[in-house]
């Protein structure tokens, strides 16, 4: 008898929550305590000694923040989710329980200029190395790869690049060395793109974003997908008696969730970046309108990419969803197809004429076309990478990061797609 | 592929679990599985020749060498054995009467999964007994685990 398979729309609504044991709520009830209390002293050597499951302190784990965990885990198709503060926290989270000194990385260099700095300067402090190379380009991961190489790690959809990896073929060059494929899925959303689906072994999300929608609330999740063989000799941190837990192995106890279990007590107990229940609550009652919005956010990205193709004031247009865009076919392959094309979600960017003086005066001129920066909020968000997200990077990174001069990246929102149309035509000028 | 509705049969229908290479060690998994489910209430039986002979008990019970020597009726037979020596043990759980025949995470045996399905035994392979009573019950969604669990109703 085989299990009945729910889809995205149903899971991004009832995954990892079902009516409250204690009360029957039928909404996710928001447990904010910071502890939980023992049944006795030996439940309590239990739950230290991992042997049985249940809350201690809410800066491991809280039946709320679970919700989200599990839910987002559903949606990507991965075995076990971790939130924490932040996408950044997440992804600080994943790769700071696989890597240790002296580790390497090859990373996709048209990554978010957050994740350039957590690798090129934050994590080189603590002795690991990492190669960027081009994410367009599956033959330059491979080239860059040593034996010393621990991870590689890249966005399915660059942000504010909107360069597109072919994740299945990069997982098979980690895979080829034995060591996992991190995915930052933050701009896809799990509704339009499952990277585990594809070969990837970690997912991480700003759920800040698309998954919370809402624009109010900051939050990551890590998804482990479960079939990465962690005990392939080169993460002896996974095989090894736990020196933190009392010679715990983590891949032999937790098998196929370990990872996510060595994440939650190796790092997210120790370093302390754990989302709250009030946060996790605000972005799942986002979460569970994901698959609405994101045919929406869908839709309208692609009206607006055709106008501004066609616009004399535009210079050039990127949009992964314009059969134009280079890496259309692979759009076509790994993302959900909303109302007959590929769903490239609903970040642009666009050159304005004139370079960047045109640029800030455009982003100046827009009437409720929000300058801020975020990504995937219900509002329409506009921005200059250059002068701010990716201000911290040199010229040459920011163009390895996909950043030109007079860049404007555009977080279509789900207004009225004649409103936001309006509104550019009038801030074109 | 067992349903939920037939491992919720298995868990509901069951008392004593026969722990097949039940370690005494504290930090081994098959310890952490049968301390779990003694704790839920369970009768944890271990089956373990290596502290049979010196009389060790494990998690308070008496510890024996084979299935056949367990004088109290056993439901289920959780087995932390490799593949290769899963067929024997299957055999006596079909001798003392059980009704399930378990196969831990890494442990399939199908000639084993069949003898016990031919003679009308449940019988579940490469899962953790801990772990699915966990999703099935409450527990395991508390560290965030897909619990593939979508339900209007209250759990238990």
């Amino acid at each position: 008898m085989s299990e009945h398979q729910f889809k995205a729309e149903t899971l991004a609504i009832h995954a990892g929550q079902i009516p409250d044991a204690a009360t029957g709520a039928r909404a996710l009830p928001i447990y904010q305590t910071t502890s939980f209390v023992f049944d006795s002293a030996e439940h309590a050597a239990s739950l230290f000694n991992l042997q049985t499951f249940g809350n201690i302190y809410s800066r491991l784990s809280n039946p709320t923040v679970a919700a989200l965990e599990e839910r987002v885990a559903a949606l990507e198709g991965g075995r076990a989710g971790v939130a924490s503060a932040s996408g950044m926290a997440s992804e600080a989270m994943a790769l700071m329980t696989i890597l240790q000194q002296g580790d390497h990385v090859v990373a996709a260099g048209a990554l978010y200029g957050g994740s350039v700095t957590m690798l090129a300067v934050s994590l080189a402090r603590f002795g690991i190395e990492t190669t960027f190379v081009d994410a367009t380009d599956p033959l330059a991961f491979a080239a860059a790869m040593r034996p010393g190489t621990r991870a590689v790690f890249a966005e399915s959809l660059g942000n504010p690049s909107l360069t597109v990896l072919d994740i299945a073929a990069v997982a098979e060059v980690a895979h080829a060395h034995g060591v996992p494929l991190v995915i930052d899925n933050t701009v896809p959303s799990p509704f339009l793109c499952n990277p585990l689906r594809l070969g990837a072994d970690i997912v991480v999300h700003s759920a800040t974003k698309y998954l919370g929608g809402h624009g109010t609330t900051l939050a990551g999740v890590m998804v482990e997908g479960g079939r990465f063989p962690w005990d392939n000799g080169k993460f002896p941190g996974m095989t090894e008696p736990s020196p933190g837990y009392h010679g715990v192995k983590f891949y032999e106890t937790f098998g196929d969730f370990g990872f996510s279990m060595r994440a939650r007590m190796e790092v997210l107990r120790v370093y302390g970046s754990t989302l709250s229940p009030m946060s996790a609550w605000q972005i799942l009652q986002g979460t569970e309108t994901l698959h609405v919005r994101m045919e929406r956010h869908c839709t309208n990205a692609r009206k607006v990419a055709a106008f501004l193709k066609d616009d004399p004031r535009v210079s050039w247009v990127s949009y992964p969803g314009l059969p134009e865009h280079p890496q259309f076919a692979l759009v076509q392959k790994q993302m959900r197809e909303v109302d007959g094309a590929p769903g490239a979600s609903g970040l642009l960017a666009f050159g304005v004429k004139g370079g960047l003086q045109a640029g800030v005066r455009f982003i100046e001129a827009a009437q409720f076309l929000s300058h801020l920066a975020n990504i995937g909020d219900t509002r329409t968000l506009i921005i200059h990478p250059a002068s701010t997200t990716h201000r911290q990077l040199d010229a040459q990174q920011q163009l390895a990061a996909g950043v030109l001069p007079d860049m404007v990246r555009m977080s279509v929102g789900i207004e009225h797609i004649d409103d936001i149309l309006w509104d550019i035509d009038q801030a074109l000028g | 592929m067992n349903s939920v509705e037939q491992l919720r049969k298995i868990f509901k229908q069951s008392r004593t679990i026969a722990v097949v290479g039940l370690s005494a060690e504290w930090h081994r998994p098959s310890f952490f599985a049968a301390k779990y489910m003694q704790a839920h209430g369970y009768r944890v039986i271990p089956v373990n020749p290596r502290y049979a002979a010196s009389g060790t008990a494990i998690l308070g019970e008496r510890c024996y060498a084979s299935l056949a020597e367990i004088a109290d009726p056993v439901d289920i037979v959780d087995v932390f054995r490799r593949t290769e020596e899963v067929l024997p043990i299957a055999q006596q759980a079909l001798q003392i009467g059980a009704r399930c025949l378990w196969q831990q995470i890494g442990v399939v045996n199908l000639e084993a999964d069949r003898l016990a399905r031919d003679a009308g035994l449940d019988s579940v392979m490469d899962r953790c007994v801990k772990i699915e009573y966990a999703r099935l019950f409450g527990g395991l969604n508390l560290v965030g685990v897909d619990t593939k669990i979508i339900s209007a109703k209250r759990p238990r």
